[in-house]
């Protein structure tokens, strides 16, 4: 069992370059290191200037995903030594503009986020005295695998579609849709229809069903895509056979 | 800061990168996806076939051996026998897909997955032994 | 409220043509495309053949079987062109291209089926 690995950390300093290039290091990996550690090793003992985003160190703040030979990782949940002897590529996420080193933007999918009305809405807000909103079990069960995202856009990055065409709503945004349109609370399935339905909403997907394959957090917004896509077809039949409602 | 190809001063440029037409050859998945999609030019073939085979037999039992006789020409049969694996290929991928899509529920409790897909498999058994059945049937 | 767009409603048939040419396609290419020219089973005779396309409820179902697997061609190559060769400049010509084709191989297998009755 090899005590060291060798990493390869993709760079881009737009002060200095207009182009990416690659810093090979050394760097020991003990079998309960995640890659995150081994960034970390770098940039504390070896290269300071190394820029990458992480916080909660335990794949629930979703600020780590990085590319990792090819495929979308935590990388504080991939362990090191599962690639010896290596060498083991890091990449900042693929399919987002990359600001510096293994930084990208995410605005994109913040705005799309946003665009999607996250949060319980309601025609009516009952005031306090008149008690909670009752969600049985079965109800909770309704959503839940959906609230289960923590906003690491590892499914745009395995996303085809999303690579091809950025205006593409993406993955976790329909599937956070979702979350909100099945939970028994909320009444604002039709404010969400309506940006969704678009040509860059739900029907630009095409099920390549990659998201599904990476997201860390088994949400399956595949799956979620679907049921969204049955569910706003029937919605349109309803609303082109019935339009004064049914 | 000195001239400089990607910065002009607190203004970075981003690097993007566009996704190469051969993305598909990069993971297995992705190869397996467009195969799928490929599938289609198989069903859309097979519909020719049958318009085909409907208008042999429309004219007669002449024209309907000369279908038949067409039919087992080396390249019509090679085109048919991909066509063959690729439909299989596109049933079995599309029973696969359909328990996702649906959520059907009895009750309050969502039906599991699992028995949607094999309610689909079984619809599928019991479809090819009745087609088989009235082609070749009396 | 949804705003009046046609790809509902061209995902619906391609859905529905996708599971209709699964449960039935196999069958019809083996039977036909394969064990037929091969001689592994006799074909059927004209005379059987013929009643069967002239039955109401058979050529009902082969219709369906046309126009539906049709339009999901139409609606998974028009999408495959878009996706895999990024030919969005002609986006308009490609589905006018697919749907159309659709549309005159349903009017074919209309015609025929109707011929046969």
């Amino acid at each position: 069992m090899r005590d060291h690995i060798k990493v390869q950390v993709a760079r881009y300093l737009p002060e200095k370059q207009s182009e990416q290039t690659f810093d090979e290091h050394e760097v020991p990996c003990p079998k309960d290191w995640v890659i995150l550690d081994g960034l970390n090793y770098i940039k504390d003992r070896i290269d300071g200037t190394l820029a990458y985003r992480w916080s909660c160190r335990m794949g629930i703040c979703g600020s780590c995903g990085m590319t990792v030979n090819g495929e979308p990782k935590l990388t504080c949940a991939t362990f090191l030594a599962d690639y010896g002897p290596g060498p083991v590529r890091i990449e900042p996420l693929r399919n987002f503009p990359i600001i510096r080193d293994l930084i990208v933007d995410i605005g994109d999918f913040m705005r799309k986020l946003v665009s999607v009305k996250p949060y319980i809405v309601r025609k009516y807000e009952k005031p306090l005295r008149e008690g909670e909103y009752i969600q049985t079990p079965q109800e909770l069960d309704e959503y839940k695998q959906f609230s289960m995202c923590i906003n690491c856009m590892l499914c745009y990055s395995a996303c085809p579609v999303y690579g091809l065409d950025p205006k593409f709503i993406g993955p976790a945004a329909i599937a956070l849709a979702q979350r909100y349109n099945l939970d028994n609370r909320d009444e604002g399935a039709a404010q969400r229809m309506e940006v969704l339905s678009e040509h860059a909403g739900m029907w630009g997907c095409t099920f390549v069903g990659e998201c599904t394959k990476v997201c860390p957090k088994h949400v399956d917004p595949a799956g979620a895509i679907q049921r969204y896509k049955l569910t706003g077809a029937i919605e349109s039949m309803k609303a082109f056979f019935m339009p004064r409602g049914a | 800061m000195a001239e400089s190809p990607a910065y002009t001063d607190y203004h970075p440029r981003w690097l993007r990168r566009r996704l190469s037409t051969y993305w598909w050859l990069e993971k297995p998945s992705y190869l397996a996806f467009v195969l799928r999609e490929g599938s289609c030019l198989f069903v859309g073939w097979f519909v020719v076939y049958l318009l085909l085979l409907m208008r042999g037999v429309l004219q007669g039992d002449a024209a309907y051996q000369e279908f038949l006789a067409w039919s087992a020409r080396p390249s019509v049969l090679v085109l048919n026998i991909i066509s063959f694996l690729f439909l299989v290929y596109h049933a079995i991928t599309f029973f696969d897909a359909a328990p996702r899509a649906l959520s059907i529920h009895v009750g309050k409790t969502r039906v599991p997955e699992w028995i949607v897909g094999a309610s689909h498999y079984a619809a599928w058994v019991v479809a090819s032994a009745l087609v088989c059945w009235l082609v070749l049937g009396s | 409220m949804i705003r009046r767009q046609p790809e509902p409603f061209l995902w619906m048939l391609f859905s529905a043509g996708g599971v209709v040419s699964a449960m039935l396609m196999p069958a019809l290419v083996f039977l036909f495309g394969v064990a037929f020219p091969l001689r592994w089973l006799p074909p059927p005779d004209h005379e059987h053949m013929r009643g069967l396309l002239g039955n109401p409820l058979v050529a009902l179902v082969l219709l369906g079987l046309c126009v539906l697997s049709l339009f999901h061609w139409a609606h998974r190559f028009r999408h495959t062109l878009y996706d895999g060769l990024q030919i969005k400049h002609l986006e308009e010509v490609i589905a006018t291209i697919c749907y159309g084709g659709a549309v005159i191989g349903s009017a074919a297998a209309a015609y025929l089926l109707w011929q046969a009755q």
